[in-house]
């Protein structure tokens, strides 16, 4: 799996920056739904997060749901583990289990 | 692309034979459903694997022919 290039650079996303969110479109600019509804919860929690945009690339677009066994996009990581797509985001962010998860992994918040 | 609720509804429950599954048509398109889904076999799990339960039981629509289906799982209390 690893000698999978996609991977790698999945792996690598992950790696290097706390909160990742694989979008379509950006955090300016959401290009579905789904994406710009977690993109709201993390901004309105003034977490620091990369989005990666798989619109700009089909491989990561493909390969991330090969990565999680996920079949969806968008998909958020927090220090390197899978935390869950647009619905359990959501559900997370209203029970304040998503503030919990954060504040439990140090996660950064922008002042 | 769509697919119909009772096809939604029948894929979960071959999977998951105990499973309580309530649909909502959320558009009246047949293309953006809410489904909560009730079964044993989420105890014990995160909601990511209880998800994945589900998806494994749709069989590759979820993503593909079935665009959008908010989903809720949880455990009989």
């Amino acid at each position: 799996m690893s000698d999978n290039p996609t991977n790698t650079q999945i792996q690598g996303e992950i790696d290097g920056n706390d909160v990742v969110l694989f979008m379509k479109g950006s955090p300016i600019m959401p290009q579905c739904g789904f994406s710009a509804a977690v993109t709201q919860a993390l901004t309105m929690m003034g977490v620091k997060f990369k989005g990666v945009d798989v619109l700009e690339n089909m491989e990561i677009r493909q390969g991330i749901k090969d990565f999680s066994n996920w079949p969806t996009i968008p998909q958020l990581y927090v220090k390197g583990e899978f935390v869950g797509g647009c619905d359990i985001v959501r559900e997370m962010y209203e029970s304040g289990e998503l503030k919990k998860l954060f504040d439990e992994k140090g996660v950064q918040y922008a002042s | 692309m769509a697919m119909a609720a009772a096809d939604i509804e029948q894929m979960i429950k071959d999977a998951l034979p105990d499973a309580e599954v309530t649909i909502n048509d959320l558009a009246g398109d047949g293309d953006h459903y809410a489904a909560h889904v009730v079964s044993k076999e989420f105890a014990g799990k995160s909601r990511v694997q209880q998800h994945q339960l589900v998806y494994q039981a749709l069989k590759g629509r979820m993503g593909n022919e079935l665009h959008a289906l908010a989903l809720q799982t949880s455990a009989p209390e």
